[in-house]
């Protein structure tokens, strides 16, 4: 529905937008380098251009017992490639996206190719101007972060101006006004923000030497303009956000505190529909987010907490998913990266969450009795998420919807992670790493954001050994073995699993690896299926080309608490990443 | 296609005088020490010898397996060669906090820098981490390593030494 209204207004944006905006960034570079030349030691300054390119492509077959569908194209491919260039204080970029059409896994928005970034940047001791494509962070990112993960396809970049200025020693202001990239175009509502940081210790100077404590301040302000359409509700048509930090640092000690304040925004995002009508929410938002850490040498402590409450902030009051978001909301759980740990992962909740972690990270010095000969690291980590206790304050004469929340309340668990990692090295050749962790994942929220959905929370007990042997100086061999018990009655989210992987480096530049996950816990018999996935790869500085070939299950792919589906798929993929 | 030709010419049209990416000064971005100030990249230095400079995460294994395998003999690698190794974490406001503890807790000896928004990541095009630079006594990048797999320390060690000594690098 939504992709039929929208895609001919993209596909028609996309020429015109991109066509006049590349001949004012021409215009601008040649204008910002006659000046450059005109500054003589500008122009003696060496010029630089370095570029990366990435292809991934897959080829498809169906799979019905996997659940892998049938993709017409058969082949299916994402690609991108950045040319920077650099002169001095001057620096200008672009890249270039190609999907051909897009893999599995990915919005099918992002069709055709095109230039999607392009930038120049001037920068000097008092002033840093960039026009085009801008990724900026205001404190933790709590109202205001632009930024590009290609794994997600993740981009959210404010195509306009920023300028940076440092006025004097210690103090930081930046500004940036535009409009945020969604897929080949911008969208609709115009981003604009301010910051301020203050470096007091900096600030202070010589008379700051002997003070041992060091504090920065900092705020933002964050407004965004979208016109009202709206012909039955009033939406308002500037919504502003504004956020407060500091970070406190003595020794090993570090506190770092950001609250923010979002105005009444109603939108997709935090409507919710009862009985076939659509309640608009005109609530207030607001966030918090904590960490406090200390560290000496073989020792850390960390402690993070987060409140969340409406905080979804987007240019565009329709978008939805990962599209046009203003701000960051940081996942304070941990990010796993072996397999099992990382089956069901937690995705940050922008509605309402409250959560928090601790890690304690210790080294058993070398010598003693459980250290060995080489010593041993232990990490103790548990986080945990919940939802917040809204109390319904409903005005029946409108079709809005109001609601409070307390502090000291919380509402159901949505997700907890506790687990202890112990890396050891045994002998000069032979190390490893074992872990356990117990996780809970409340999947019909968490992950399917359906509170009344079909599935059943997942409680599940993990292990992980990862053993690496080390021959004749540049050859390994690493083994891992991954099992996941879960409930095995439970048909929705397939019970439980166990991992074998195998890989084999010969030497620096090629590797190959075996893997096999087999899902002999599925409460379907015929489905207690073996999924075995080869790949083999190559290196050589900073060229890479991977292949790899088998089945591989449906999965949730995360970074930084933004997460992605992958549905399952079998067939033959390969990757070439290349910088220069 | 006549947009991707302008934008390639926009581009190329500066590089006229341009040797390829290597032998190139490391580009001017901004980062943070683990004590919040904020360092431009331009000025890393070690006295005319050798810097390796390692992008790494909190959240990478490979990254981490590296670090700690060069740690190992660290001080070695100081006294032969001089070199400095410098690690700059792409971790952001969800894992910025864990950089220090992970720094202090593994007993890194590495100068530490924070790319919390990836400016300088995307300034020297990295896109996956591990990813590894050799720069020389004269601040130019002349060598760069993507990935890690065991004994990848090795070979960047016999670079490193061939760069105090002033000879050619292999790849």
């Amino acid at each position: 529905m939504f992709l039929t209204q929208k895609l001919p207004y993209f596909t028609l944006m996309q020429n015109k937008y991109f066509k006049s905006s590349l001949t004012a960034t021409f215009l601008l570079i040649l204008i910002l380098n006659a000046f450059n030349i005109k500054a003589q030691s500008i122009a003696d300054e060496a010029n630089s251009v370095h570029g990366y390119f990435q292809i991934d492509a897959q080829y498809y077959k169906q799979d019905t017992l996997i659940g892998a569908p049938i993709v017409p194209e058969k082949m299916l491919s994402n690609a991108f490639g950045n040319i920077n260039y650099t002169k001095g204080k001057f620096s200008a970029g672009v890249r270039y996206e190609a999907y051909n059409n897009v893999m599995q896994g990915f919005d099918p928005r992002y069709k055709g190719q095109g230039i999607t970034n392009r930038f120049a940047r001037y920068q000097d001791q008092l002033l840093d101007i960039t026009i085009g494509n801008i990724y900026e962070q205001f404190g933790s990112g709590l109202i205001f972060r632009t930024y590009y993960e290609p794994g997600l396809l993740f981009d959210n970049s404010l195509d306009g101006i920023r300028v940076i200025s440092n006025p004097v020693r210690g103090l930081t202001l930046k500004g940036v006004v535009g409009k945020q990239r969604t897929f080949f175009t911008v969208g609709p509502g115009i981003v604009r923000g301010f910051d301020g940081e203050l470096n007091i210790n900096e600030a202070l100077d010589s008379m700051a030497a002997n003070i041992k404590t060091k504090v920065i301040i900092g705020g933002s302000f964050v407004s965004k303009n979208q016109p009202d359409q709206n012909p039955d509700f009033v939406m308002p048509e500037n919504v502003g956000a504004y956020s407060g930090r500091m970070n406190i640092i003595r020794g090993g000690f570090n506190f770092f505190a950001e609250y923010a304040q979002k105005e009444n925004d109603p939108a997709a995002a935090n409507n919710t529909t009862v009985g076939g009508k659509n309640y608009f929410s005109y609530q207030q938002g607001d966030a918090m987010f904590l960490s406090t850490s200390y560290a000496t040498k073989g020792f850390s402590f960390l402690l993070q907490a987060k409140r969340i409450d409406n905080m979804s902030f987007r240019s565009d009051r329709d978008a939805t998913l990962q599209n046009l978001l203003i701000n960051f909301l940081p996942a304070t759980t941990r990010q796993h990266t072996y397999l099992m740990p990382a089956f069901s992962p937690y995705a940050t909740q922008p509605t309402g969450e409250v959560g928090g972690m601790a890690e304690m990270q210790f080294k058993v010095p070398k010598g003693s009795a459980l250290g060995g000969k080489y010593g041993m690291d232990i990490t103790l980590n548990a986080s945990q998420a919940n939802l917040l206790k809204p109390i319904n304050i409903d005005d029946s004469t409108t079709t809005s919807k109001l609601y409070r929340t307390n502090y000291e309340e919380v509402g159901n668990e949505l997700y907890h992670d506790f687990f202890i990692e112990i890396t050891k090295k045994f002998t000069k050749k032979f190390k490893g790493t074992f872990m356990f962790a117990n996780q809970f994942n409340n999947i019909n929220i968490v992950q399917h954001n359906t509170p009344k959905g079909p599935y059943k929370n997942v409680l599940a007990n993990i292990e992980v050994i990862d053993l690496t042997y080390k021959y004749k100086g540049n050859s390994a061999i690493r083994m891992e073995l991954q099992g996941m018990q879960r409930d095995n009655k439970d048909t929705l989210n397939l019970g439980s699993w166990v991992v074998g992987l195998i890989e084999w480096t010969p030497n620096t530049h090629i590797f190959v690896a075996a893997i096999d996950q087999y899902n002999y816990g599925n409460p379907v018999e015929n489905l207690r299926l073996h999924y075995v996935y080869f790949s083999a790869g190559y290196t050589s500085g900073p060229h890479r080309i991977s292949l790899s070939y088998g089945k591989q299950r449906a999965g949730i792919f995360c970074v930084g608490g933004v997460c992605r589906t992958v549905p399952a798929s079998n067939g033959f993929a390969i990757s070439i990443t290349s910088s220069f | 296609m006549k947009k991707i030709i302008l934008a390639l010419l926009v581009v190329t049209a500066f590089a006229f005088t341009s040797s390829r990416g290597d032998g190139d000064k490391i580009p001017s971005s901004t980062v943070k020490k683990l004590d919040g100030t904020k360092v431009n990249t331009s000025t890393f230095s070690n006295n005319g010898k050798p810097i390796i400079i390692s992008f790494w995460a909190t959240w990478c294994k490979p990254c981490k397996k590296e670090l700690d395998a060069i740690q190992e003999n660290y001080a070695d690698w100081t006294k032969e060669t001089g070199v400095k190794l410098i690690a700059i974490s792409i971790d952001d406001a969800r894992s910025a906090g864990k950089v220090v503890t992970d720094v202090k807790s593994k007993g890194w000896d590495y100068e530490v820098y924070i790319d919390e928004n990836s400016d300088f990541k995307r300034a020297m095009n990295v896109n996956n981490v591990p990813h590894t630079f050799l720069v020389d006594g004269t601040g130019k990048i002349v060598w760069s390593h993507n990935s890690y797999t065991e004994g990848d320390e090795d070979a960047l060690y016999e670079n490193v030494k061939k760069l105090a000594k002033g000879e050619a690098l292999a790849h």
